[in-house]
């Protein structure tokens, strides 16, 4: 019985279309029931009180966006490294651990560099320290 | 050939009879019939369940709050306030919905609903018992660390499309958190995947032994330190102190919730408790020997030899052990997960970046090492079996 067969993803299925039955028919009872009063002040943000200042949606500095690229190849490399360890044990009981070791070992390797690199220029830490300009600063106060 | 509940239950005469005979009634094979129809009674049974564990989790969190602080907690709503979800439930259901006028409003209402999908789907492969989960995908493990990465998703748009700024600032702060932890979570199940070899989490159990012994908490020194990266990354995954920085109250108000009241709120209360119990369940599974009963009992076998009873009886008594067994483990790690909310302060943004990158992935990315080459230089076994072993020889000289 080696077959693929496609019923085992049957509860995946089920199971999405629960979540948004439950989700979806929760919101929907209440709806019968819940008070619908809304005014202005109501429909504001919430901002302590005051009536909110502009837009959320203004330019801001986001920190760490550089982790949101190191997190792609991060990811990528787990994705990849999923079947590498999934046959690990396999190739191992037939004498090719040594092999796929090494592979395993160099692929870490490069990654390895990237995050030490990444450390290295300073993305990992929240005020990113330019090293130059910080140099030049102080010898202008001189 | 992945096994279900499906292939549980096809074990049984009586399943084999109802096939046949809805076979003969509508004319054609009804095998994938009968098949989505246990599937979809289990799939409730799951759901009511899990949404039972997630409604009691937050009582069991106020209460052991309430402990923790020597103060009563919940106590007026049934026999020491253990009907307060309920009544809680009934409160969300009865609030006003409320829209903010500036709010995206699709993304608005999209938000929780993927979050409830991302947690949902990810019960599909929760082993409860060997013949007690919905489908042990070939890809479980896989597809596990895949669903559970919508809840990020969700709490970000939530937080983006509030048009708020203590939700956009928690929307930011849950976006970044919950990818950088899903790096030191998913590198730390790689290892463990390396030493069961397989992705389905029938593999990863099968192991796996009843014993402590034979868990891969205890398998090598990686694993080991394995199991505590994993269980602060989930932590930190399900948005759960001393990492709830996206809805960090006394900073933030409510973070990416803020602007959402009545049941859209309460979605997303409901899909965290349910993920608190889903990421302890799979470090259940990864580290602490899953549904395994110690002394092979959960096969049922000792039953019939001892006892002669039949077959099939056997069998079942063997799964309720097994989802004693799995729940015991799993619960235990749910009150742990509470019991860190009430003892540890709150971190600061820069500190969590800091444990992530600084800490949590090299040491995820050494230890998914170190279970290579201990695979490739001890042959699999675990420490346990070596010391024992090589004991047995040093006897055997003597």
């Amino acid at each position: 019985m080696s077959t693929f067969n496609l019923d085992v993803y049957m509860p995946v299925v089920i199971l999405i279309a629960l979540a948004l039955l439950v989700a979806g028919g929760s919101i929907l009872l209440g709806s019968f029931i819940r008070p619908h009063n809304p005014n202005k002040l109501k429909e504001t943000a919430y901002e302590c009180g005051e009536e909110p200042v502009g837009s959320a949606w203004a330019n801001f500095n986001v920190r760490f966006y550089v982790i949101a690229l190191i997190f792609i190849i991060f990811d990528v490399e787990s994705a990849l490294m999923f079947p590498v360890a999934a046959i690990f044990k396999k190739f191992n009981q037939i004498g090719l651990g040594g092999t796929l070791l090494l592979s395993i070992l160099s692929f870490t390797l490069v990654l390895v560099a990237g995050i030490v690199y990444c450390w290295k220029k300073g993305d990992l830490d929240w005020v990113k320290s330019f090293n130059a300009p910080q140099v030049n600063v102080a010898s202008k106060d001189k | 050939m992945n096994s279900t509940v499906v292939t549980y239950l096809a074990q049984s005469n009586e399943y084999s009879a109802v096939v046949a005979w809805l076979t003969k009634l509508i004319g054609f094979n009804a095998n994938s019939l009968v098949a989505f129809m246990v599937f979809a009674v289990a799939s409730l049974v799951v759901v009511g369940a899990l949404a039972t564990i997630g409604g009691l989790g937050t009582y069991a969190e106020r209460k052991i709050s309430a402990d923790l602080q020597m103060r009563q907690g919940p106590n007026r709503v049934g026999p020491y306030g253990i009907l307060q979800f309920l009544a809680d439930g009934v409160k969300m259901i009865l609030k006003e919905d409320i829209i903010p006028a500036n709010a995206d409003k699709f993304t608005f209402i999209l938000a929780p609903f993927l979050c409830m999908v991302g947690v949902f789907a990810t019960l599909a492969v929760v082993p409860f018992s060997s013949g007690f989960m919905l489908a042990d995908l070939n890809v479980g493990i896989f597809y596990l660390v895949g669903m559970a990465s919508l809840v990020g998703v969700g709490v970000f748009l939530g937080g983006y499309s509030s048009n708020s700024k203590w939700s956009m600032l928690g929307g930011m702060r849950g976006a970044s958190q919950i990818i950088s932890y899903e790096i030191p979570a998913t590198i730390t199940i790689v290892s463990i995947v390396l030493l069961a070899g397989g992705l389905s989490i029938k593999t990863l159990i099968n192991g796996q032994g009843g014993l402590p012994q034979q868990w891969y908490l205890f398998h090598n020194p990686f694993a080991f330190i394995g199991f505590f990266v994993y269980f602060i990354a989930a932590l930190a995954e399900t948005n759960r102190a001393p990492f709830d920085l996206p809805e960090a109250e006394s900073e933030l108000v409510s973070g990416y919730h803020t602007e959402y009241s009545g049941m859209r709120f309460g979605l997303f209360a409901l899909a965290e408790y349910i993920e608190v119990f889903v990421v302890s369940g799979v470090a259940v599974a990864l580290f602490l020997g899953g549904y395994k009963v110690p002394f092979d009992l959960g096969t049922g076998a000792i039953f019939v030899e001892k006892l002669g009873l039949d077959a099939m009886i056997a069998k079942n008594i063997g799964q309720v052990l097994e989802l004693g067994s799995f729940f015991t483990k799993t619960f235990a790690l749910y009150y742990v997960v509470i019991w860190v909310r009430w003892t540890l302060p709150r971190l600061r943004v820069d500190q969590l970046m800091t444990l992530c990158w600084k800490y949590l992935t090299p040491i995820a990315i050494f230890n998914l090492l170190g279970c290579a080459v201990w695979m490739y230089a001890f042959d699999g076994k675990s420490i346990y079996s070596i010391i024992f072993e090589s004991a047995a020889v040093v006897a055997g000289h003597h």
